[in-house]
C-alpha cells in the first residue's frame, strides 16, 4: 500500500520517499546534538533539520499532505531541540539522554498501552469500539493488587485481574452486542462505574492506609546479557509483562491476519450482514472478542499495579486506557503500527520523567509530554486510517 | 409520545453518517420526562444494593443524603432548627448546581451537534484558572467590571481548549473524544504547574501551600440567599439558569441552532444543503467551551475564592455534565433538573453533610461515581428506555424503532 503505486509517478523520488527521508534527516540532526556524539555547535543539526523541513515542504507541494507536514514539523521540532541541546550543560544532557535506560523505561511505559491498544484493536476488529479500556485497566490495576494481597502470589493477582477485566467487558459486550446501546456512551458509563467501583472497594478494603508494602511482584526476566553496551541496559532486566506484551503482538497480528478463525473475526467488524449469511455468528465473535479485549486491558492494568509502582490508588490508569485508544488508531488498526505508536508514547513518558532534571520548576509542565504527543499523532496520523467498516455499529438480524 | 420532546428530527438515512446524537434518538423521542425518571429510580436502586453490599442500610442512607442536599426545605413541615439546617444545606446544594448546569450544558449541546464532549473538566479547569488569573490582578476595576473581565477570560480560555478539539475534528478528523480526554489530562498538568510549588501563579504569602492568591474581595459573586460569611448561595444559579435559557433559545428558536442541529443528525444532509459540517462543529465546541469555562469561573468568583492544585486533581465535576447531559435528555430544562439531582447528590454526601455514622463518605463519593455510571449505562441503550416504559400500567410501550445497517463514512471521523 505504498503511495508509489498509487500515484504511479515517475520521478526518481516520490514525495512519500521524500518525506520519510526528511523524517529521518531530522532524527539525525536531533541524534548529533545529544550524547554519545555530543556536537556542540548547532550549525550541523540546524543544516540537517533545515534540509529535513525542505523535503518536508517539497512532499507536501507534491500532494503527500500528512506525511511531508510531519517531516516540517519534526524538522522544526528538531532544529530548535538541537539548538536548546547545544546551548544546555554537557553533564545534564549525559544524566538525561542514557539511551538504555531510555529504551528500558520507554518499554516500562508502553507495556499498559501495548496489552489495551492490543484489546482495543481485538475489539474493534469484530466492530466494536472499546473506549472503556480505560476502566477495564483500572479494573485489572486494583484486582490485580487486591488478588496478589489476598492469594499471596502475583499469579493469583493477574488471574483475579483478569477475571474482573473480563466481567466489566461482558458488561460492555451485553450492552453494545445485545442491546444495541452506542457504544462510545456505553462504555463511558463503564470507564465511570470501574472508577466507582475501584475506589469503593478499595477505600472498604485498604482505607486509608492504601495497598500493603509487601504485595507480591510480578517478576522481572533477568538476561545475561548485562554487559552488551546499550542492549544490556535496555533488555537485561525487564518485567515478565513487558516480554508478554511484546510477544502478543506478532500473535494477535497472525490471529487476525494468517488463520482462518481471523478472516472471520475481521469479517464480522467489516461486514457483519455477510458474515452472518456465511454461517458466522456475529454475537458469538463480538461478545468473544470484546471478552478478550477486557482480560488485555486488564493485564495491562496488573502490570501497572503489581509490575510497576507497586501498589494501587484511586484512578491511577490515568488516561492509558484512552491513549492505548489513540495508539490504535493511529497504527491503524495493525498490530505492528500500534507497536510503535504505543513505544513512541512510552519514549514521551521515559523522556517526561527524566526531563525534571533541566527545570525543576517546569518539571509538572513536562508531564503533559504524553498527553500532548497524543494529541497531535491522533490529528496528523488518524484522517487517513480507515476504520473496520462495521467498527460501532450494532448488528440486527432482520 | 410527548410533543414537546426535542429532537423529533428524521433518523439518518442509508448511507450517511451516524453520529452520537441520531442513535441516541430513540431515547431522546420516547417517553416524556417518564424515561430518565425511570432511569435514575433505577440507578438509584442499583445504588442502594452497592450501599447494602458495603453493610450500611440504604434507606437511612439515602435519607441522609436526602437531608445532606437541604431539598427537605421544600417540605413546610419541617420547621424550627431543621429548617435553618435545611436552608443552609440547601444554599450549598445550589452552589453545586450552579456550575453542573453549565458543564451540562457543554455536553447537551455537543451532543445535539453530534459531538461527544468528554473535556467539560478540561474547559471548566482552565476557565478557573482564567477567571482567577483576572480576578487576582485587577485590583482597581470597580466590582461589576471585574467580575465580567473574569467571566469574559474563562469563557474565552474554556472555548479555546475546546476549540482546539472542535478545530482537530473539523480539519484533520481527530475524534473529538481522544483529543477532549487528552486536553483533559494537559489542563490538570498546566494548573498543577501554574499554581504549584514555585509556579508562576502561587500565591505569594505562603509558599509551602500550592494554592493561588485569593481573590480581590470586590470579584467576589453577591450572595442572594444566606449569610454570605457561612458561603450563602451566590448569583451564579441565575447566570446559570440565564445561560440554560440562552441554550434553549440558541437550540430551538434560532437559525445558528438549526444548523448545529442539523450536522448532528445528518452531517451529509447537512452538507447537500449547504451548511459546513466543518464549521458547526468549530462553533458548537466553541459554545460548549465556553459554557464549560463559564461554569469554571462561577465557581471560582461565587464559592471556591481560590484555586488549590488539589481541587484541579480531584474535580470530577466536567464528568457529571455527561450524565446530566445524558439524563436531562441534551435538552436545556432537562439538564437543569438533571443538575439539581447531582448538585443534591454530590452536597448531600460530601464529608460536610454525611454522617459517617450511617454512611462513610469516603465511600459515598464512590457510590456517586457508581450511580452515574449506571445512568449513563442505561441511557445508552435505547431499548432499555422502551422496555422501562411498557412495565408501566396503561402505557404502551412505544413502536420498535426499526434499526438499519447502514454502511458508514467514517473516512474523515474516528
Amino acid at each position: 500500500m505504498s503511495a508509489g503505486t498509487i500515484t504511479a509517478r515517475t520521478a526518481a523520488v516520490t514525495p512519500r520517499q521524500a518525506a520519510w527521508g526528511g523524517i529521518a534527516l531530522a532524527g539525525i540532526a536531533a541524534y548529533l546534538a545529544l550524547p554519545p556524539l555530543l556536537v556542540r555547535s548547532p550549525i550541523p543539526s540546524l543544516v540537517l533539520a533545515f534540509a529535513a523541513v525542505a523535503l518536508g515542504a517539497w512532499a507536501v507541494r507534491g500532494e503527500e499532505r500528512r506525511l511531508g507536514g510531519a517531516a516540517v514539523v519534526i524538522g522544526l521540532l528538531a532544529a530548535v531541540g538541537s539548538v536548546a541541546a547545544t546551548g544546555a550543560d554537557e553533564g545534564k544532557l549525559n544524566d538525561v539522554f542514557v539511551w538504555g535506560a531510555l529504551a528500558a523505561a520507554m518499554l516500562r511505559y508502553a507495556t499498559p498501552l501495548i496489552f489495551a491498544a492490543l484489546g482495543g484493536l481485538v475489539s474493534e476488529r469484530s466492530g466494536v469500539v472499546n473506549i472503556a479500556l480505560e476502566g477495564m485497566m483500572l479494573s485489572g490495576a486494583f484486582f490485580g493488587a487486591w488478588g496478589a494481597d489476598v492469594t499471596g502470589s502475583w499469579i493469583g493477582g493477574l488471574v483475579v485481574a483478569v477475571v474482573a477485566g473480563a466481567a466489566m467487558a461482558l458488561i460492555h459486550a451485553i450492552f453494545s452486542v445485545s442491546l444495541k446501546a452506542d457504544q462510545i456512551v456505553s462504555g463511558t458509563a463503564i470507564n465511570f462505574l470501574a472508577a466507582g467501583v475501584t475506589g469503593l472497594l478499595f477505600v472498604q478494603i485498604y482505607g486509608t492506609e492504601g495497598t500493603p508494602d509487601n504485595l507480591p511482584e510480578i517478576v522481572e526476566v533477568h538476561l545475561p546479557i548485562g554487559s552488551i553496551p546499550f542492549i544490556g541496559e535496555a533488555f537485561a532486566q525487564l518485567s515478565l509483562m513487558v516480554w508478554i506484551a511484546l510477544a502478543l503482538v506478532p500473535v494477535v497480528g497472525v490471529y487476525l491476519f494468517r488463520t482462518a478463525q481471523g478472516l472471520r473475526h475481521r469479517s464480522v467488524g467489516e461486514n457483519p450482514l455477510a458474515a452472518d449469511t456465511a454461517g458466522i455468528s456475529v454475537t458469538r465473535t463480538r461478545y468473544l472478542a470484546v471478552i478478550a479485549s477486557g482480560m488485555l486491558a486488564a493485564m495491562g492494568g496488573a502490570f501497572l499495579s503489581i509490575g510497576f509502582v507497586h501498589s494501587f490508588n484511586q484512578g491511577m490508569s490515568a488516561g492509558k486506557g484512552f491513549i492505548a485508544l489513540a495508539a490504535m488508531i493511529a497504527g491503524r488498526w495493525r498490530p505492528g503500527q500500534t507497536l510503535l505508536i504505543c513505544l513512541l508514547f512510552g519514549f514521551s513518558s521515559a523522556l517526561a520523567q527524566r526531563l525534571p532534571t533541566f527545570s525543576e520548576g517546569a518539571a509538572t509542565l513536562f508531564q503533559t509530554l504524553p498527553y500532548v504527543v497524543t494529541l497531535i499523532v491522533v490529528a496528523g496520523l488518524v484522517g487517513r486510517s480507515r476504520p473496520p467498516a462495521a467498527d460501532g455499529i450494532p448488528y440486527e438480524r432482520h | 409520545v410527548s410533543l414537546s420532546a426535542p429532537g423529533d428530527a428524521p433518523p439518518p438515512e442509508p448511507g450517511g453518517t451516524v453520529t452520537v446524537a441520531s442513535r441516541l434518538g430513540g431515547f431522546m423521542r420516547s417517553g416524556g420526562v417518564l424515561v430518565p425518571v425511570l432511569t435514575a429510580f433505577l440507578a438509584f436502586l442499583a445504588g442502594g444494593v452497592v450501599v447494602l453490599a458495603t453493610g450500611a442500610n440504604p434507606l437511612s442512607t439515602y435519607k441522609a443524603i436526602f437531608e445532606g442536599s437541604g431539598l427537605n426545605w421544600l417540605f413546610p413541615w419541617v420547621t424550627g432548627d431543621d429548617r435553618t439546617l435545611a436552608a443552609l444545606n440547601l444554599q450549598q446544594t445550589l452552589i453545586i448546581t450552579t456550575p453542573l448546569i453549565l458543564l451540562g450544558l457543554a455536553v447537551a449541546i455537543a451532543f445535539r451537534a453530534g459531538l461527544f464532549n468528554i473535556g467539560g473538566q478540561g474547559q471548566f479547569n482552565v476557565g478557573a484558572m482564567a477567571a482567577v488569573f483576572i480576578a487576582t490582578r485587577m485590583h482597581g476595576l470597580p466590582g461589576v467590571l471585574h467580575i465580567l473581565l473574569a467571566i469574559a477570560a474563562a469563557m474565552a480560555a474554556g472555548g479555546l481548549w475546546a476549540g482546539i478539539a472542535g478545530f482537530l475534528r473539523a480539519r484533520t478528523g481527530a475524534n473529538e473524544v481522544i483529543s477532549t480526554i487528552m486536553l483533559n489530562y494537559t489542563a490538570i498538568y498546566l494548573g498543577l504547574y501554574l499554581f504549584g510549588q514555585g509556579g508562576p501563579l502561587q500565591n505569594d504569602t505562603d509558599k509551602s501551600v500550592p494554592v493561588s492568591a485569593d481573590i480581590a474581595q470586590n470579584a467576589h459573586l453577591p450572595v442572594f440567599w444566606g449569610d454570605p460569611e457561612l458561603q450563602g448561595a451566590h448569583v451564579g444559579i441565575f447566570i446559570a439558569l440565564l445561560g440554560a435559557l440562552l441554550a434553549w433559545v440558541l437550540l430551538e428558536r434560532s437559525v445558528a441552532g438549526y444548523r448545529i442541529k442539523a450536522v448532528g443528525f445528518n452531517p451529509d444532509a447537512a452538507e447537500y444543503g449547504g451548511i459546513s459540517s466543518g464549521g458547526q462543529i468549530i462553533r458548537a465546541m466553541l459554545i460548549c467551551g465556553a459554557l464549560a469555562g463559564l461554569a469554571g469561573s462561577l465557581d471560582i468568583l461565587g464559592w471556591q475564592f481560590r484555586v488549590a492544585t488539589n481541587d484541579i486533581q480531584i474535580s470530577q465535576l466536567g464528568f457529571y455534565g455527561i450524565a446530566i447531559a445524558l439524563l436531562g435528555r441534551n435538552t436545556p430544562g432537562g439538564t437543569v433538573l438533571a443538575a439539581l439531582l447531582f448538585g443534591a447528590l454530590l452536597n448531600g454526601t460530601s464529608v460536610r453533610n454525611l454522617d459517617p455514622a450511617v454512611f462513610d463518605p469516603a465511600l459515598a463519593s464512590n457510590l456517586t461515581y457508581i450511580i452515574q455510571g449506571l445512568i449513563v449505562l442505561l441511557v445508552s441503550a435505547p431499548i432499555i428506555g422502551t422496555k422501562l416504559l411498557g412495565l408501566i400500567p396503561g402505557r404502551k410501550a412505544p413502536p420498535k424503532e426499526e434499526h438499519r445497517v447502514v454502511a458508514v463514512d467514517r473516512s474523515e471521523a474516528a
